[in-house]
C-alpha cells in the first residue's frame, strides 16, 4: 500500500535524526552544557517504559480483556509516588559508590560479591532477551503491514507468515542499525560515571514522537472516522462482544489484576532500562520531583485513546481476522490515510528503538562489568595489560551485538508463538525476582549475601520453569504434553499448575511460586546466617536512612600499605595514563594529600581509587584489582563491628542531645513566660495593697482626727459634738463597707465565693433592687423609668449576687445624675436584639442615666479596681471604686457580659447580659422577691 | 515544606492510589453503565488516575 522505498527512506531519515540529536547531546555534554539537565527531559526519558508493547499491544490486550491492559500503567503511577523515598535513596547510594548497573548495585550491597553480580546479570539477560525480540518483531511486522505484504497484512504479532529469507528480513537490518547506534552512543568512552547524555536526549525525543503519533491516530480515529467517544461507545454497546469490554468481565480475575499492579510497580524500578535512565543517567536528584507527576501524566495521555481505537478496530474489522495488535496501524491504512499510517509507524519505531537502545546499553554494562571482567581479572592475564580501557569497551560492543542477535534469534525461533503482552509480562516477572535483593537490601540491614544468592537462584529457576519454558512448548520446541501432563507425565510438576495449583493465570501462578521460594529463602537464610566484615560495612552503608555514606567510616575500615605510584599504574590500566594522572591531581587538590609516586597512599586515596574503578569495571572487580596491588591486613569481624558500633553510637548520642536541647529550649521559653506572668501579678498585688491601704487610711484619718478633737475638748457643746460623732459613725460605716467589698472581691477572684445558681425571675430581681435603692432616689429627687416585659425573662443566676449588681448599677446611675432633673431608665429585654455581641439565648438589662457620661478613655478603666472615672484627685466621686469590678466579676462568673456605652455629656448606659434559663424550667416558689 | 513531610505525603498518596486502583473498590464501579458516553469503569479509573496525578503535582510543587 505504501511504497517500500518511501518507508525505508523515512525510517532511515528518522534514525538519522536520532543520530543527530544524540550527537548534539554528547557535544553539549562535552562542553558541560547539558541538554538533559531538566526535570521534564528526565521524565520523558523515563517514558522509555512505554515500548511497542504499549504502542501496539495495549489495544491488542484491550480487545480481549477490556480494561486489563491498564494495571501496567497504574502500578507505575503508584510507584512514582514512592520515588521520592526509594529512587532518591538508590540514586544517592549509586552516585557515591559509582554504581553503574543493577547487577553492580546488588553485588555491592552484599559485600561486593562477584558471584552475585554475575547471577543478577544472567537473570537479567535471560529475562530481557525475549523482550528485545518483541520489539524487533513489532518493527518487522509493522513494516510488513505498512508496505501491504498480503501474507502479513493481518497481524503484527499473531502467528503470521513463514519467515522471510534472512537477507530480506527487516528485523535483521533493524537489529544491526540499532546495534550501531547503541555502540556509537553507548560505548563512546570508558567513563567512571557511565552517563550517556546524547543517548538520553535521543530517548526523550523518541518519547515525544511516540506520544504525538499515538495521540494523532487516536484523535483521527475518534473524531474523524467516528464522532467522538460517545459515538464509539454507543455503537460498540450494541455488540455483546464489544460491550463486554466496558466492564471488568470474566476474562480476567481480581488476583491477576493485583499481580499486574505489583509487577509493574517493581518493573518501573527494576527493569534494566528503567534503572539506566532513572538512576544511572540521572543528573540531579531534584529532577525526580518533576518526574513524579510528569511521568504518570505521560502514561495517562498515551493510554487515553486505547479504548476508542479498540472499539473502532473491532467495529471496522469485525471478524476479518485482523489482529487487534495491528489496529493502531491498520485503521489509518484502511481509511486511506497513508501519511498518518507512516507517522504511526514512525511512532512505533520510536517506541521499539528507544527500548532496545537503553536496554542493551544497560545489559552490556552488566555483562562486561559483572560477568566478563571478574572472570578475566581472576584469570590473571588481563591484569598484565597496560591499558584495559579499550578492551573493556570492546567487550561491551561485542555484548551489544550479541544481545541484539540473540533477540533476533529468539524472534525467529519463538517469536510467533506469543502475543506482545505475554512476552512483556514474562520479562516483568523475571525482574520482579530482584525485588527482595534490592528493596530488602535497602531497608533491611540483616539481609545477607547467602540469602540473596539462594533466593534469587531458586526464584529464577522457578520462574524459568513456569513461564518461558512452557512458552517454548507453544512455539513447538517442546512437546505440548510437557505443559499439559508435566514432564514424564508427572502431573504435580506441570509448569502451569505446579503441585496441582491450578485455576490461576500463568503469570500469577509463576509469581506465587517463584516469590514464595525467593523471599522464603532470602528471609530464612538471612535470619540464620552470619555476615562477613565486608557485608557488615556495605549493609550499614546501604540501609542508612539518608542514603548518605559516611566516608570516614569507610576509610577507617581499610588497613593496608600501598604507594601512590602503584595505585596510579592501576588506574592507568583502566582509565588511561592521562585519566589516572588527572584523577590523582584532583584528589590531591581536594584533600591536600601527597601524591608523589613514592608516598604512602592514605586510606581515603585507596578508597577513592576503588570507587573510580568501580565506575569503570564494577565494584566487585574494583575490589579485586585494588586488593591485588595493596597489602591488606584482613579485618576481624569484631573490629568491624566495633568501628560500626562506635559510629552509630556517636550518631545516636548526637541525636539524643539534639532532642534534649530542643526540649530544654522549649522548657526555658515556657518558664520565661510563666515568670513574666508572675512578675505582672506581683506588680498588680503591690499596687492593690498600696491602693487599699490608701483607701483605708482616708476614713481612718478622719475618724482619728475627730476622735482626738472630742478627746481634747471635753467642753464642746452638744450640737458640735453630735456633728463630729455623726462624721465618725459615717466614716466607720464607709470603712466597714470598704473592707466588706475587699473581702467580697478577693472571695470572688479566688473562687471561694458560694454560688446558688438557679432559675430566677429577672423582673423580680430588678424590682427588689429598686426597692433597696428607693431611698437614694427619693433623697436626690431622681426619677426612675422602668420597662420590663411581661412575663419577665427567667435567667439562671445567683439571686443575691445579681441583686448586688443591679443595686450597684442603680446607685452609680443615681450618683451621677443631676439632682431634680435626673432620670434613670431601666430596660429588661428577653434577647439580645440590637447588639451584635449578645447571643439569642441571653437576657439583657440596661441602666441608662442622663449624667455627665463616661469619657472614652475611662470606659475601660472604670472596671478596674479602685479606678474611678474623671480626675480622681480633684473631683473624687463618692464610693469605693470597687463596685464595678465586683459587678463585672459576678456577671462574668454567671456567663454574661457587662459593658458601658457612653457619649460624654449625654449620659451613660451600663448593660449586662445574663443567660436565659433553659426553656421549660420554671421559676420556683421560693424564687419570689425577698 | 520539610523533606520529611513531603516524603510522608507522597507515600500516603501512593497508598491511596493502591487502594483506588484495586479491588474491592474497583468492584463498586464495575457496572455496565455510561458516564458522559464513557463506560463507568473506564471513567472511574482514568478519573482516579487524574486525581492521583493532581495530588502528586500539588505535593511536589508546593514550596
Amino acid at each position: 500500500m505504501i511504497d517500500i522505498r518511501l518507508i525505508v527512506v523515512v525510517s532511515v531519515a528518522y534514525l538519522g535524526l536520532l543520530f543527530a540529536i544524540a550527537f548534539f547531546g554528547d557535544r553539549r555534554a562535552d562542553h558541560h552544557r547539558s541538554v538533559i539537565s531538566n526535570g521534564y527531559i528526565y521524565a520523558l526519558s523515563l517514558g522509555v517504559y512505554a515500548t511497542s508493547w504499549t504502542y501496539y499491544g495495549s489495544v491488542g490486550r484491550a480487545a480481549s480483556t477490556g480494561i486489563g491492559f491498564l494495571p501496567i500503567y497504574l502500578g507505575a503511577t503508584i510507584m512514582a509516588a514512592g520515588w521520592w523515598m526509594v529512587l532518591r535513596k538508590i540514586i544517592r547510594i549509586c552516585k557515591q559508590n559509582r554504581i553503574t548497573s543493577l547487577a553492580d548495585f546488588v553485588s555491592s550491597r552484599y559485600g561486593k560479591s562477584a558471584l552475585l553480580g554475575g547471577l543478577v546479570t544472567v537473570v537479567a539477560v535471560v529475562g530481557i532477551v525475549p523482550y528485545i525480540a518483541l520489539q524487533l518483531k513489532a518493527i518487522s511486522n509493522s513494516f510488513s503491514i505498512l508496505r501491504g505484504d498480503p501474507a502479513l497484512a493481518t497481524s503484527i504479532a499473531g502467528p503470521s507468515a513463514p519467515d522471510p529469507p534472512l537477507l530480506t528480513d527487516t528485523a535483521l537490518y533493524v537489529a544491526l542499525v540499532l546495534a550501531a547506534f547503541t555502540i556509537v552512543f553507548g560505548t563512546r568512552n570508558l567513563d567512571a560515571t557511565e552517563r550517556h547524555e546524547g543517548m538520553v536526549a535521543a530517548v526523550a525525543f523518541e518519547s515525544v514522537v511516540k506520544l504525538v503519533a499515538f495521540l494523532a491516530v487516536g484523535f483521527y480515529v475518534t473524531y474523524v472516522m467516528f464522532a467522538g467517544f460517545g459515538d464509539l461507545v454507543g455503537r460498540g454497546g450494541g455488540d455483546p462482544d464489544i460491550s463486554k469490554l466496558f466492564t471488568f468481565g470474566t476474562s480476567q480475575s481480581y488476583g491477576s489484576w493485583l499481580w499486574l499492579i505489583v509487577l509493574s510497580m517493581l518493573a518501573i524500578l527494576l527493569l534494566p532500562r528503567q534503572w539506566q535512565v532513572a538512576v544511572v543517567e540521572n543528573v540531579d536528584e531534584r529532577h525526580i520531583k518533576t518526574a513524579i507527576w510528569v511521568f504518570p501524566l505521560y502514561l495517562l495521555l498515551i493510554n487515553i485513546f486505547v479504548l476508542p481505537i479498540t472499539v473502532a478496530g473491532l467495529l471496522r474489522f469485525g471478524s476479518d481476522g485482523v489482529s487487534a495488535d495491528a489496529f493502531v496501524l491498520a485503521l489509518p491504512l484502511a481509511d486511506s490515510q497513508p501519511a498518518l499510517a507512516l507517522m504511526v509507524f514512525i511512532g512505533g519505531l520510536s517506541a521499539a528503538t528507544g527500548m532496545v537502545i537503553v536496554e542493551t546499553i544497560a545489559l552490556s554494562t552488566m555483562v562486561s562489568n559483572s560477568l566478563v571482567l571478574p572472570v578475566l581479572l581472576r584469570r590473571g592475564d588481563a591484569l598484565a595489560e597496560d591499558n584495559l580501557g579499550p578492551r573493556i569497551l570492546r567487550i561491551r560492543r561485542v555484548t551489544i551485538v550479541v544481545l541484539l542477535l540473540l533477540g533476533y534469534l529468539y524472534f525467529r525461533v519463538a517469536g510467533d508463538a506469543l502475543e506482545l503482552v505475554s512476552i512483556g509480562l514474562i520479562s516483568f516477572a523475571a525482574v520482579a525476582q530482584f525485588a527482595p535483593a534490592v528493596l530488602g537490601g535497602l531497608y533491611w540491614r540483616r539481609a545477607t549475601r547467602r540469602g540473596v544468592t539462594w533466593g534469587l537462584s531458586a526464584g529464577f529457576v522457578v520462574w524459568a520453569y513456569t513461564l518461558p519454558l512452557p512458552s517454548l512448548a507453544h512455539a513447538g520446541l517442546l512437546p505440548s504434553s510437557f505443559v499439559d501432563n508435566g514432564p514424564f507425565g508427572i502431573e504435580l510438576l506441570a509448569p502451569y499448575a505446579l503441585f496441582g495449583l491450578d485455576g490461576l493465570d500463568s503469570v500469577s501462578h509463576s509469581m506465587l511460586w517463584s516469590w514464595l521460594v525467593n523471599i522464603g529463602l532470602f528471609v530464612a537464610l538471612s535470619l540464620t546466617g552470619r555476615r562477613d566484615p565486608a557485608e557488615h560495612v556495605q549493609a550499614s552503608m546501604f540501609t542508612d536512612s539518608s542514603g548518605r555514606v559516611d566516608r570516614g567510616t569507610e576509610a577507617r575500615l581499610w588497613r593496608g600499605t600501598a604507594t601512590v605510584g602503584q595505585l596510579e599504574v592501576l588506574l592507568a590500566r583502566f582509565l588511561g595514563a592521562d585519566g589516572a594522572r588527572s584523577a590523582l591531581a584532583a584528589h590531591a587538590a581536594r584533600t591536600g594529600a601527597d601524591v608523589s609516586p613514592d608516598a604512602a597512599a592514605g586510606a581515603d586515596l585507596v578508597w577513592h581509587v576503588e570507587t573510580l574503578l568501580a565506575g569503570a569495571v564494577g565494584s566487585a572487580s574494583a575490589r579485586f584489582v585494588v586488593a591485588s596491588v595493596v597489602d591488606e591486613e584482613p579485618l576481624a569481624v569484631d573490629e568491624v563491628l566495633q568501628i560500626l558500633d562506635e559510629t552509630s553510637e556517636v550518631l545516636a548520642y548526637s541525636r539524643a542531645l539534639e532532642r534534649k536541647s530542643q526540649q530544654l529550649q522549649q522548657a526555658t521559653t515556657e518558664l520565661r513566660e510563666a515568670n513574666e506572668r508572675l512578675q505582672e501579678l506581683d506588680r498588680l498585688k503591690d499596687e492593690f495593697v498600696s491602693t487599699v491601704s490608701h483607701e483605708l487610711r482616708t476614713p481612718l484619718t478622719s475618724i482619728r482626727a475627730f476622735s482626738e478633737i472630742l478627746a481634747d475638748n471635753p467642753d464642746l457643746d452638744v450640737s458640735e459634738r453630735g456633728e463630729y460623732l455623726q462624721i465618725i459613725v459615717s466614716e466607720t460605716e464607709r470603712l466597714t463597707r470598704l473592707i466588706n467589698q475587699i473581702l467580697d472581691l478577693s472571695k470572688l477572684e479566688s473562687g471561694g465565693a458560694e454560688w446558688e445558681i438557679e432559675p430566677v425571675d429577672l423582673g423580680q430581681i430588678v424590682e427588689s433592687s429598686i426597692q433597696a435603692t428607693a431611698q437614694i432616689f427619693r433623697d436626690r429627687k431622681v426619677e426612675l423609668a422602668l420597662a420590663i416585659p411581661d412575663p419577665a425573662p427567667t435567667v439562671t443566676a445567683d439571686r443575691d449576687r445579681l441583686v448586688q449588681v443591679v443595686i450597684n448599677l442603680l446607685s452609680n446611675a443615681v450618683k451621677f445624675c443631676p439632682p431634680e432633673t435626673g432620670l434613670v431608665q431601666v430596660t429588661v429585654t428577653a434577647n439580645g436584639s440590637g447588639s451584635p455581641d449578645a447571643a439569642d439565648d441571653m437576657a439583657r438589662v440596661a441602666v441608662r442615666d442622663n449624667g455627665p457620661g463616661v469619657a472614652i478613655e475611662d470606659q475601660v478603666i472604670i472596671f478596674e479596681k479602685f479606678r474611678q472615672g474623671g480626675d480622681t484627685r480633684t473631683n473624687r466621686p463618692a464610693g469605693t471604686g470597687l463596685g464595678l469590678p465586683i459587678s463585672r466579676e459576678i456577671i462574668d462568673h454567671l456567663g454574661g457580659k457587662l459593658w458601658v456605652q457612653s457619649t460624654p455629656g449625654q449620659g451613660a448606659v451600663f448593660t449586662f447580659t445574663i443567660p436565659l434559663a433553659v426553656v421549660g424550667s420554671h421559676v420556683t416558689a421560693e424564687g419570689g422577691a425577698s | 515544606m520539610s523533606d520529611r513531610l513531603r516524603t510522608a505525603r507522597l507515600v500516603a498518596v501512593g497508598l491511596l492510589a493502591f487502594a483506588l486502583f484495586n479491588f474491592p473498590l474497583l468492584g463498586v464501579f464495575d457496572i455496565d453503565t455510561r458516564v458522559a458516553g464513557i463506560p463507568l469503569l473506564w471513567f472511574y479509573l482514568f478519573g482516579a488516575w487524574l486525581l492521583v496525578i493532581g495530588l502528586l503535582t500539588w505535593i511536589t510543587r508546593a514550596r
